[in-house]
Formats: C-alpha cells, sequence, structure tokens
C-alpha cells in the first residue's frame, strides 16, 4: 500500500490534479481512498489531500506517507517528518527543497513551454505514474473527464512529459478493484437519492452540504429532478415538506447551522405526518465554527432538535457505501412511517472518495404512498390504525381531499383542542416507533470474538476504527473489537447488549468533546463506556492515532 | 354551481371580522370559475387568516407560521395540475415569512396568495403588523407605533411580482372579480386584501376604509410600470383598489427544464437505466 500527500495553496489545482490521479489508480486495479483537508478560502493558504492506494482494502487515511507531491515550500514544511525514510517530495526546482528524498523537476518551467502554465499538475501526475510502474493507458479518457477540451491536447502532453522525466522506482502491485466505483460520501448521497425517486431537491449552499446540491443539479435535467436553491434554509425544509405532500418525493441538505434554521419544520413533518429526508453534514461547531473540516458533534442536536415529541429516524453514514443505500433506505422509511429520517454525514465521509463495489438499488425496497383508497368509509388523512400508520393519499391524485395540520388535529386534519384526540394522537404517532424499532440495522461488529475491549464508534469513524483494531490485533493475542452504528436513533441495543457483557473495558471513540453516542447509550441501556477517545480538532482521527493512543493509555 | 360546494364549516372567528367576507368570495370565485374542490389545495402560515383552509372544502395544508409560500410553491412545482392558492395574514406573509415574499416573486410560480391585511395581528390579540398605521398604540407599542408601515404594493412591483392587487372585503363583487383574475393568472399573483379586525384594530375599521376606497376603472392603465408604481405609493384619504398592476411573465413551469416538458412532477417516474448509467460514470 502506498500513501501520497499532494499539497499546495488553494486555487494551485491540487483538486484536478488528485481527481485524475485516484482514477487512473483505481482504474489500474487499485483500492484508492482519498481525503481531502482544505482551507476556508479561495486563494491561498494551505490545503493538501491524502491519497492512499494499494491492492489490500482500505477503510480510511493514513498519517505515513510515502510521497509528497509538494506545489509549494509550506507543504514540505509542514508535512515532511510524517514522510517515511525511504520516501519521496516531488517538487518543482525553483522550490528551495533540498531534503535528500526530494525529486526536483522543473515542472513549472516544462509546463510553459508546452504553452499552458497550469498544466504542472498533469506534469506530476506522469511523474507519479510512471514512479509507481503504471501506464499511460486510459490517461487521455480520465483528463477528458477533468479538464476543459480546449485544454485537453496540454494536459496530455504534460502527462506524457512527467512520464518520461523519472524512473520507475516502485513495483506495480496487482489489483483487483478495477472494476469498482470510485465514489466520494457526497456524491454516493446524491446517487442515492436519485436511485430512490427523488423528485424534488431544495438546498441552501452550505460546507460541506453544497456538494450535494451540486451532485444532483448536476443530473437534475436528465434525472427529472427539480433543484432549487432556496432563499435560506428554513425555506429550503418547509419546500420539501410541501413537495412531499403533493407527491413528489423530497429531500434538503444542509450543515449544523442551516439544521438549526430548519428544527421547527422538522416537527412539521412529525406532527402532520409528510415523509421528509434531511442531511446534515457535520462541521465543527457552534454557529460557523471551521466551515471546511470535520465533526460529529450534531448527534444530540438533531435526536431531539424541534419542540414537543414526535417520532423520527437518524442514521449516520459509516463510508461511501452507506452513503448511497442508507440515502435510498431513509426515503423508504420516511414513506413507510410518514416520518422525518434525518442522515447525519460529516465533512470527511462527504469529502472522501473511497473504492466501493458497483451500487445496486435494488437492493432497496422504496414504500410508495397509496395511489387511491378503495375504503367505503370516509378517507381521513390521520386514521387511528394498530400501527399508528395511517393511509397516505396525495391531493389531486383521487376524489379525497388531503387535510393536514401543524395544530392538534383529529383524524379528518381538522384542529381540535379536545384532550382525549389529543392523547390518542400523540399515541398514534408514537406508536410508529415500534415498527420502525422492528427496522433498526444492529452496529458493524469489527474485529475479534474473543475481545476483552470494546470500542464503540459511530458514522465517519468506522474506517479508522476498522484500521485500528487490525493494527491492535496483529501479533499477540486479539484482544479488540468494535462496534460500529450507522442507526443510531432509534438505538438498536441487541448486539450492544451482548457484547458489552463480555467487554472488560468500553472505550467510545468520536469526533466530539462530550461523548454524545456514549451519553445516548448510557441513557437508553445504563451501558457506561469506561474510557473515551475524543477529538473536536477539526480533523480526522486515523486508525494509527488510535491504535497508538491505546496502546500507550491515553484514553481519558 | 353554488358555493356550498366548497362549504361549510363553523368557525373560530370573531363576529364580524373580515375573514367571513373574503372566505364566502373565495367560496364563490372558485364555484364560478368551476372548480373541483379536490383539485384546490390552500395553504395557510398561522393566524386568524391562515385557519381558512380549515373552513373551506379542499386540500388544505396548514403549515407554519410564515411559511406559507414556501411550502405552497413546491406543492405547484410537484403538481402543476393543482390550483394553488395560499390564504394566510399580512404578519404571516409580510413579517414572519418576509424572505420568502421577496424570493418567491422572483420564482414566479404560478400560485395566488390573499393577504388578509387587518393592519393588527389578531392571533396574538392586539400588537402592531408590518402594515400597521404610525400612531397605533398597542400593548407592545405603547407609545404608539412609530415603525413605518411596509407597503406591499409597492414592494410587490418593484420585486417583480407579474400581479399585484388590492381589495376590500367591503365591496364583495368586486373581490371576488379581483379574485377570479388572480386564480386565473399565469404566475404569482398577490391580493393585498383590505379587512377591518373587529376586535383589536380600532383605527383601520369598516368605516375608516369604507370611506377611503376608490375602484381603478378601465382608464386606468395597469400594464404600465411607472404608472402602476406611483399609483401603488397612494395610501391614505384615498385608497385604489383594483389590479394595480400586471404583466406577462414567465412561469416557473415554462422557465425549469424539466417541468417544462410538461409533465407534472409528481407522474415522472425514476429510469432505471439512467442510474445504470450513473453507476457506470464512476467506474
Amino acid at each position: 500500500m502506498y500513501n501520497l500527500l499532494i499539497g499546495g495553496a488553494a486555487g494551485q489545482g491540487i483538486d484536478t490534479t488528485v481527481a485524475i490521479l485516484e482514477k487512473l489508480l483505481k482504474r489500474s486495479g487499485y483500492n484508492v481512498f482519498t481525503v481531502r483537508d482544505f482551507m476556508s478560502r479561495v486563494r491561498g493558504g494551505h490545503n493538501f489531500s491524502l491519497l492512499r492506494f494499494g491492492n489490500e482494502k482500505i477503510y480510511s487515511h493514513s498519517n505515513q506517507l510515502d510521497g509528497i507531491v509538494a506545489l509549494d515550500e509550506q507543504t514540505v514544511a509542514l508535512h515532511k517528518d510524517q514522510l517515511k525514510e525511504d520516501g519521496l517530495i516531488l517538487c518543482d526546482s525553483k522550490l528551495a527543497i533540498s531534503d535528500p528524498r526530494a525529486i526536483n523537476l522543473g515542472m513549472d518551467a516544462m509546463a510553459k513551454e508546452l504553452g499552458n502554465v497550469k498544466a504542472s499538475g498533469s506534469i506530476a501526475v506522469g511523474v507519479i505514474l510512471k514512479l509507481f510502474g503504471e501506464t499511460l493507458s486510459g490517461v487521455e479518457e480520465v483528463l477528458g473527464n477533468v479538464v476543459k477540451p480546449q485544454y485537453l491536447a496540454s494536459n496530455f502532453k504534460a502527462v506524457q512529459e512527467g512520464y518520461k522525466a523519472v524512473q520507475e522506482r516502485f513495483p506495480h502491485l496487482e489489483g483487483k478493484y478495477g472494476d469498482w466505483m470510485l465514489i466520494s460520501g457526497t456524491k454516493a448521497v446524491a446517487l442515492g437519492a436519485i436511485a430512490a425517486g427523488l423528485r424534488f431537491y431544495t438546498a441552501y449552499p452550505m460546507s460541506p452540504s453544497t456538494g450535494i446540491l451540486e451532485a444532483i443539479a448536476a443530473v437534475a435535467d436528465e434525472a427529472d429532478v427539480v433543484v432549487e436553491q432556496a432563499e435560506d434554509e428554513i425555506g429550503a425544509i418547509n419546500m420539501a415538506i410541501g413537495s412531499s405532500y403533493a407527491g413528489a418525493r423530497a429531500m434538503t441538505g444542509t450543515s449544523g447551522g442551516g439544521f438549526s434554521l430548519m428544527v421547527e419544520a422538522l416537527g412539521l413533518s412529525g406532527m402532520a405526518e409528510i415523509p421528509l429526508v434531511v442531511i446534515d453534514v457535520q462541521r465543527p461547531g457552534p454557529v460557523t465554527g471551521l466551515p471546511t473540516r470535520t465533526e460529529q458533534s450534531d448527534l444530540k442536536f438533531v435526536i431531539s432538535a424541534s419542540q414537543g415529541e414526535f417520532p423520527r429516524m437518524v442514521i449516520g453514514l459509516r463510508n461511501s457505501q452507506d452513503a448511497f443505500y442508507q440515502t435510498m433506505r431513509a426515503f423508504n422509511l420516511a414513506e413507510k412511517y410518514q416520518i422525518p429520517v434525518i442522515i447525519l454525514s460529516d465533512q470527511y465521509i462527504g469529502d472522501a472518495s473511497a473504492t466501493v463495489m458497483p451500487f445496486d438499488p435494488t437492493k432497496i425496497k422504496l414504500a410508495e404512498p397509496l395511489k387511491q383508497y378503495a375504503d367505503k368509509e370516509e378517507y381521513l388523512r390521520y386514521k387511528y390504525t394498530d400501527s399508528g400508520i395511517s393511509p397516505r393519499l396525495i391531493p389531486g391524485q383521487t376524489k379525497h381531499l388531503v387535510i393536514i395540520d401543524s395544530d392538534e388535529h383529529d383524524e379528518k386534519g381538522w384542529i381540535t383542542e379536545s384532550a382525549e384526540v389529543r392523547t390518542k394522537m400523540v399515541d398514534k404517532r408514537m406508536k410508529k416507533l415500534e415498527g420502525l424499532k422492528r427496522e433498526l440495522q444492529e452496529p458493524e461488529f469489527i474485529g475479534s470474538d474473543s475481545f476483552e475491549t470494546l470500542i464503540i464508534g459511530w458514522g465517519s469513524t468506522w474506517g479508522p476504527i476498522n484500521e485500528a483494531i487490525t493494527l491492535l490485533n496483529k501479533g499477540e493475542k486479539a484482544k479488540y473489537a468494535a462496534l460500529v452504528f450507522g442507526d443510531f436513533y432509534p438505538l438498536p441495543d441487541r448486539l450492544l447488549q451482548e457484547k458489552a457483557k463480555q467487554a472488560k473495558c468500553i472505550i467510545n471513540i468520536e469526533q466530539n468533546a462530550t461523548g454524545q453516542l456514549a451519553g445516548l447509550i448510557r441513557e437508553k441501556t445504563g451501558i457506561v463506556c469506561s474510557d473515551s477517545i475524543l477529538k473536536y480538532d477539526g480533523r480526522q482521527i486515523s486508525g494509527e492515532e488510535i491504535a497508538d493512543m491505546i496502546q500507550k493509555g491515553e484514553i481519558k | 354551481m353554488n358555493k356550498e360546494n366548497f362549504s361549510t364549516y363553523e368557525t373560530a372567528w370573531c363576529p364580524g371580522c373580515g375573514n367571513f367576507a373574503i372566505l364566502e368570495c373565495l367560496k364563490t370565485a372558485l364555484e364560478e370559475m368551476k372548480k373541483d374542490p379536490s383539485q384546490v389545495l390552500v395553504v395557510a402560515g398561522i393566524g386568524q387568516a391562515a385557519k381558512t383552509p380549515q373552513y373551506i372544502s379542499a386540500n388544505a395544508f396548514c403549515g407554519l407560521h410564515g411559511r406559507a409560500l414556501p411550502a405552497a410553491v413546491a406543492t405547484k412545482i410537484a403538481n402543476e395540475k393543482l390550483t394553488v392558492i395560499v390564504n394566510t395574514g399580512d404578519g404571516d406573509s409580510y413579517g414572519e415569512g418576509g424572505n420568502h415574499f421577496l424570493h418567491n416573486m422572483r420564482r414566479n410560480v404560478d400560485i395566488t396568495h390573499f393577504v388578509h391585511d387587518n393592519q393588527i395581528y389578531g392571533l396574538t390579540k392586539g400588537q402592531a403588523s408590518p402594515t400597521s398605521m404610525v400612531g397605533m398604540v398597542t400593548g407592545v407599542q405603547t407609545d404608539g407605533n412609530f415603525n413605518e408601515p411596509l407597503n406591499p404594493i409597492l414592494l410587490a412591483i418593484a420585486a417583480g411580482a407579474g400581479f399585484v392587487a388590492r381589495a376590500f372585503t367591503g365591496r364583495k363583487e368586486h373581490l371576488i372579480e379581483v379574485m377570479k383574475q388572480a386564480i386565473a393568472y399565469k404566475g404569482y399573483a398577490i391580493v393585498d386584501i383590505l379587512q377591518p379586525c373587529v376586535s383589536f384594530n380600532k383605527f383601520n375599521t369598516f368605516g375608516w376604509y369604507n370611506k377611503r376606497v376608490y375602484e381603478l376603472d378601465e382608464n386606468y392603465d395597469c400594464e404600465n410600470k411607472t404608472i402602476a408604481l406611483a399609483k401603488s405609493m397612494e395610501f391614505g384619504e384615498q385608497i385604489p383598489i383594483g389590479i394595480i398592476y400586471r404583466e406577462v411573465k414567465a412561469t416557473y413551469h415554462e422557465k425549469n427544464f424539466v417541468l417544462k416538458q410538461g409533465k407534472p412532477l409528481v407522474e415522472c417516474e425514476t429510469n432505471s437505466e439512467f442510474v445504470g448509467k450513473l453507476i457506470k460514470s464512476y467506474i
């Protein structure tokens, strides 16, 4: 497995270089995992991507580097301590880099000669391909998807020049992932929504959720999806609810700040029993926080957001695969139970690309509203039923009237202040939780059956925890296992209860300061996480960091 | 046909409230336009006016305070066959929902917005609204309201609305006619309906309005924006009612690529071949 860092200032073309490279390496058969670490600015500063590839499974990033592609001097200064002794630094010869591991190439001068000063990144791509024993097959096609047609020829030439400039250094590893997908969490969410029959997506741009809005907009015309940029997040969620009421499957997406504006309407979805899917792509808060970085601190917020009580479902995304299938499933659960379903993602999962088996949309069944109402009796939108789920008709699709209200209402949908009806309606709505609990997916169990220490995590720490368990269980007796939650509200607790009994020690690992999942687990089950690893610096924890901290006993 | 088709429920409004006239005129307008109740959707936020959907036999969406417009435009985007009408108050439309009011005029979705404008907050019992006049003393504005009232007609024309009208509950025949034209208009139509609040607004009474309103006649050119802007600033001793401004504009459905194909969004289905193609593009 190899691990490269490509770094420079914002605006130097790191994203494009990485987008070309990751796709070529994946097509060559490698499993690829790329994370993006960038600042909240359009020009300057320090941005980098970590690109990991190999022929084994890769679950997350690593901070131990085989190579650094430095577009500026700062990149070397900041990251050379992470570079392995036999690693390499690829940089322009005009940068004053004297490290013995440096390959100084006149890339900018070469690009200038090619008549495209912005092609230095493509020269670097050629160099990397050669160093790692790759061929140039497919380069033109991949370039064609990333750069504008008028720059294709010069960029292709740049790759060839870079390829010629160095000698092969690492042997090509034969991987089997060439036919798999390479996709980010953001794009997988967009794809999942479209596969689930999304008809209307509305949002107000907010990092790190904007990518979903753009990914859906990019294919909306072909996919029969209307995309509307809302005036604010309140408008967005109310539009999504209106659309869903009228029968067009709808979704909205935001980050924590925007979600804060949405909370009243979340209750409208709960009260009026209108299916709704909302994604919160978390970033560090409170308020503006760190706009382009990652955190898992909205868990307790979204499980209790909005006044009053109503059933809801919250699903955390663990990886790109989840991003697709759980988004589809969110639409199914929202429709089936007529509730809001909240998907919790974060910047790390959203922006990271990973190699995944091609998605199969037929794996997820999708509930539909009623097409007609066969009963002889009068149609009642909020009819009392054993499951708490009332038949949902779409207005205008039958002769029946569909009446919904944010006030407490009777079965027909009319305002009421009756104490009896109020109690029955609350019971009816909350009854849906019973069915929902039967739908819950247990957390993923990772590691050794004979574990002593149990790690608990949720969402995006799935990858790092996976890698940490492998590192921790190396060599001596395998003492470690983990449960990583995707569904966590309502909390599935069968596996947790079972594994907690066996554990001598339970450590929760979360990207927040207060251990929010541990708190929820304690509230719902009484199970106490004796130790914690909590990280809230805006940067995703790595498997190595987790293993290191546990081995050194650096846990609270 | 008679308006009983859209009738009739016991209301929770005060006797003498202007809302009764609006409700009655709305039912008549819908009847005269031969609308089928199952194809009509009345959307509201929260407030006394926002109870309207509860008192008419049609589909009803009683959502959140200030948020009737985003919900309403989305229902129309989802299903263009529905006749979507928003009935809600001045606080709901111009106060809590001010941002949506502004931006939905830019969208120009084909819905009708009837603002029950009584220049006071009724449901919360008598505080100043965005259209309350300077000097009005309330339990909150104890020294008299000193914030200038918002002029919804002027604002709507300036913001690009293509159908802007004012009506008064004391002129029912006129109100019905304006309502019918607003509903028939292709695009976002707003009618600011002056309505007395008998319980809380002791200043802008039925008599106060009745003395001042006058109907615009055929000599008034509602298609001239400059004239309309000047006319929209007339509010005081003389209050013009009728269509203040009217313009043919492309609707949201005519502008959006998917919607202009003509198939209601609610009837579209996801093409699994297309999804397969998208999945392949990541390989």
